[in-house]
Parts: C-alpha cells; sequence; structure tokens
C-alpha cells in the first residue's frame, strides 16, 4: 500500500508517473503525429521525388499528410525539397515563421541539408542556418522510401516529445536572435518556448 | 451529363487491384505489410568500406576517392602500417576515413577512383538523421564485419537483399573496364560474395554462353531471373 500512502502523503507528487497529464500528452502527441499536414516548399528536383512520396504508389495518405498546402497557416510540416538559394532563404524563413505552432522541418536531400556538391556563393550551405531542422533525409535525391523514413523519423520525434525537449533546450528558433530597441536580445521566432 | 465522367474514372478505379507499397520503415506492429519495393541492379546506396578474405583492409588510404569527390563528402588520412600487424596490406591503410551522407550524392565515382575496390556501394538508401552529427559516418560504421557484410545500423532500414549486387563488380565488369583484369587480384569481389561472370567488353566477340543469354534477354526483355544461379566461385580473390 505504498501508493496509497505517498498519494496521501505527498498528494499526485507521489505518483511515479503523473498518469493524468502524461496520457494526455500521449493522446496530443499521437494526434499530431496523425495530421501533419506539410506545407509546400518544393525547390528542386527533390519535390518530383516528394509528388512521387504523395501519389498512390507510396500514399502519405496512410499516415494523414496527403493534403499539401499552400497556406502555411494550415500547414504542420515544412519539407524543405532542393537546394536554397541565397536569395530564397528570407522567403523560406518568413513562410516557416507564418506557420502555425507546432511546427516541424524536414530537410529532404543533400542540397538543402548542406549544400550538397553546390558549394558555392549562391546556394544557402545548410537549410539549418535559416530554420530549425528536425530531421535530415540523406540522398541525391532521397527516393520516396528514405522520404518516408525521414518522416517516420519524425513521427517518432513527435509521439516521444523530443521536439518539446529540443526547443526548451535551444530557445525555440534556429539560435538566431534579434536585438530589441530596449537593449536586450530575444529568440528570433513567433510563438512561445 | 459531362461531369458523369469523372464519377465514372472514379468507380472504374475502385475495382481496380491496389498499386501502393505498404512500406513502414520497419516500425510494422506485428502481422502489418512492411515492404521494399525491389531495387535496381545498379542502384547506388549507403557506402560499404570492404576487406580481404584474411581479413585485412583493403583501403591503402590514398585519398583518390576524396580527390574524385564532386561533392567533397569524402575524408581520408592515411597512416603507415605497423609492421608486425598490419591493417591492410601494403604499406598504408586508412586511419581515418569518413564520408558525410549530406553531402554524398551516390555518383559511385569513389567506387570509380578506388585501386583496390575498397569502397562500394550497398543498395541500403532507407536512412534518416536528427542531427548533422550522426550523419558523418565514420570507419567504424562504414567497415564490413568479420562475415563481409555491411554493419546494419540501428537507423537504417536493412532488408534482405540490400547487401547483394554492391557496386563493386558492376565497375570490375562493365564494359568500359578490361576485362582481362576481370577476377584478377586486385579486382576480387567482396570477399568472393557478390561477384558475378564479366560483362563482355562492347567490342569483344562474344562467347556462346553470353550469346545465347543476349537471345534471352532480347526474347522477353526480361532481366536475369533473381534465383538463378549465381557463379559465385568464379574470380574473386
Amino acid at each position: 500500500m505504498g501508493l496509497i500512502a505517498d498519494v496521501r502523503g505527498q498528494g499526485l507528487e507521489g505518483l511515479e508517473h503523473n498518469f493524468v497529464t502524461g496520457r494526455l500528452e500521449s493522446l496530443v502527441n499521437w494526434a499530431r503525429a496523425r495530421s501533419c499536414w506539410p506545407a509546400t516548399f518544393g525547390l528542386a528536383c527533390c519535390a518530383i521525388e516528394m509528388m512521387a512520396t504523395g501519389a498512390a504508389h507510396y500514399d502519405l495518405a496512410r499516415y494523414g499528410m496527403e493534403v499539401f498546402r499552400a497556406s502555411p497557416r494550415q500547414a504542420d510540416l515544412m519539407i524543405v525539397a532542393g537546394r536554397v538559394s541565397q536569395k530564397m532563404a528570407p522567403v523560406l524563413r518568413q513562410i516557416y515563421d507564418q506557420m502555425m505552432e507546432p511546427k516541424w522541418v524536414i530537410s529532404m536531400g543533400v542540397c538543402a541539408s548542406s549544400g550538397g556538391m553546390f558549394n558555392n556563393y549562391a546556394i544557402v550551405q545548410g537549410v539549418d542556418q535559416v530554420v530549425p531542422v528536425d530531421v535530415y533525409a540523406p540522398g541525391c535525391p532521397p527516393g520516396p522510401e528514405t522520404l518516408m523514413h525521414a518522416i517516420f523519423t519524425l513521427h517518432d520525434k513527435i509521439t516521444t516529445g523530443e521536439v518539446l525537449a529540443r526547443r526548451s533546450a535551444r530557445g525555440a528558433g534556429a539560435g538566431l536572435a534579434v536585438e530589441q530597441r530596449d537593449g536586450q536580445t530575444a529568440a528570433a521566432m513567433v510563438g512561445r518556448r | 451529363m459531362g461531369y458523369l465522367n469523372g464519377f465514372a474514372v472514379t468507380l472504374r478505379q475502385l475495382f481496380k487491384p491496389r498499386v501502393t507499397t505498404d512500406y513502414r520503415g520497419g516500425r510494422a506492429k506485428p502481422g502489418q505489410p512492411d515492404a521494399k519495393r525491389p531495387k535496381p541492379e545498379r542502384l547506388h546506396g549507403r557506402h560499404v568500406l570492404n576487406r580481404y578474405p584474411d581479413g585485412m583492409e583493403k583501403c591503402i588510404g590514398c585519398e583518390l576517392c576524396a580527390g574524385v569527390c564532386p561533392a567533397h563528402c569524402i575524408y581520408v588520412r592515411g597512416a603507415d602500417n605497423d609492421p608486425a600487424h598490419p591493417t591492410a596490406p601494403g604499406e598504408r591503410y586508412g586511419y581515418v576515413y569518413e564520408i558525410n551522407y549530406l553531402r554524398c550524392i551516390h555518383c559511385d565515382l569513389c567506387v570509380e577512383a578506388c585501386p583496390t575496390q575498397a569502397i562500394t556501394e550497398s543498395k541500403l538508401f532507407e536512412f534518416s538523421f536528427t542531427n548533422r552529427d550522426d550523419a558523418v559516418y565514420t570507419k567504424a560504421e562504414l567497415l564490413v564485419d568479420d562475415e563481409g557484410r555491411p554493419r546494419k545500423l540501428a537507423w537504417e532500414d536493412w532488408r534482405d537483399g540490400d547487401d547483394e549486387d554492391t557496386s563493386g563488380w558492376m565497375r570490375a565488369t562493365s564494359p568500359s573496364g578490361d576485362r582481362r583484369y576481370a577476377g584478377a587480384v586486385a579486382w576480387s569481389g567482396e570477399l568472393g560474395y557478390g561477384v558475378r561472370p564479366p560483362e563482355p567488353a562492347d567490342d569483344e566477340p562474344r562467347t556462346d554462353g553470353e550469346q545465347r543469354a543476349d537471345d534471352e534477354l532480347r526474347a522477353d526483355g526480361e532481366p536475369r531471373a533473381a534465383d538463378e544461379p549465381r557463379a559465385d566461385d568464379e574470380g574473386g580473390g
């Protein structure tokens, strides 16, 4: 009867696992993982593979992800597919900022992940310089199965709550900070930590 | 009534067989299907560092792969062999060998450049990372195990057949190569595993067997059946 005595003595903190909120969080995570609508952000040849993933042969609709939303307000996941040029980077960041929390980013393909073979002045060397990336999919381009593997990795991340851990550890956002008028700095991201 | 044509298309599709491959990334619950589509024979996937049958490493640390790589994703540092306990035959061996999979474009140029056929590419293409550091594969991850098979790392989704027909034999026996070298020691397959008879060069007369195989290929338009026995004992070192 240790359990009852602990609860009587310490209230809910006496429980080893706080099952009331624990269950709710996993329910929320479960719901988030299974309705993760991607924003369309196909920039190059990787987008062709992304379209193939959404089509009948791989059928992202099995995971509630078939609706690619053109409006960032309705999207949860940004799949950056293709090389990001220096001119495109601010646009990418704006789209990301316009997305509602919670939001995730998959960097699809080597060009988005690190610039790939385009190591030159025109291409951003890794999209994680602009937005926080959750999962990297390697390949040039990644096949539909590689993208799905990345998506499953992201699902694992969402359901285990690692996203929140990372956000709180790094102070939200890509580690970008803006100077405010009062002299303080703040993380350059819309939404709560 | 033109709009009914659209409904007719939907109705027709309803009764067709499903084309979806039930891929679940190795996370299927018991009873759930989890299939990959069959891969082409010449697909380029994750690299493998090979060994000789006696366990010696093939890599000699020459850095030709790093030099030829268009994406500069390979980092090699060679070191002198300890004469008493050599890691590789010859003077040098690959002391550090790293491939950054967030740069690699799987072009197979490293495989073509390698003089000892130390690096080949497997068919494994299903892997993803949650941070950049994981994407840099070190030598411990790339090197084959004692049986000559690639190491199946926890975050990769290996299936049967992904480590077959890795790209080493393709270079050694391709028509652009000189087939007189096929089967010689320097052109050995991976532990005698995955070796198949050489393809003829374009300008060479065909032997009877090859001619017959070509005729069969032309007759049914199908490549070789996967279960056809391979001459695994030919060639190799």
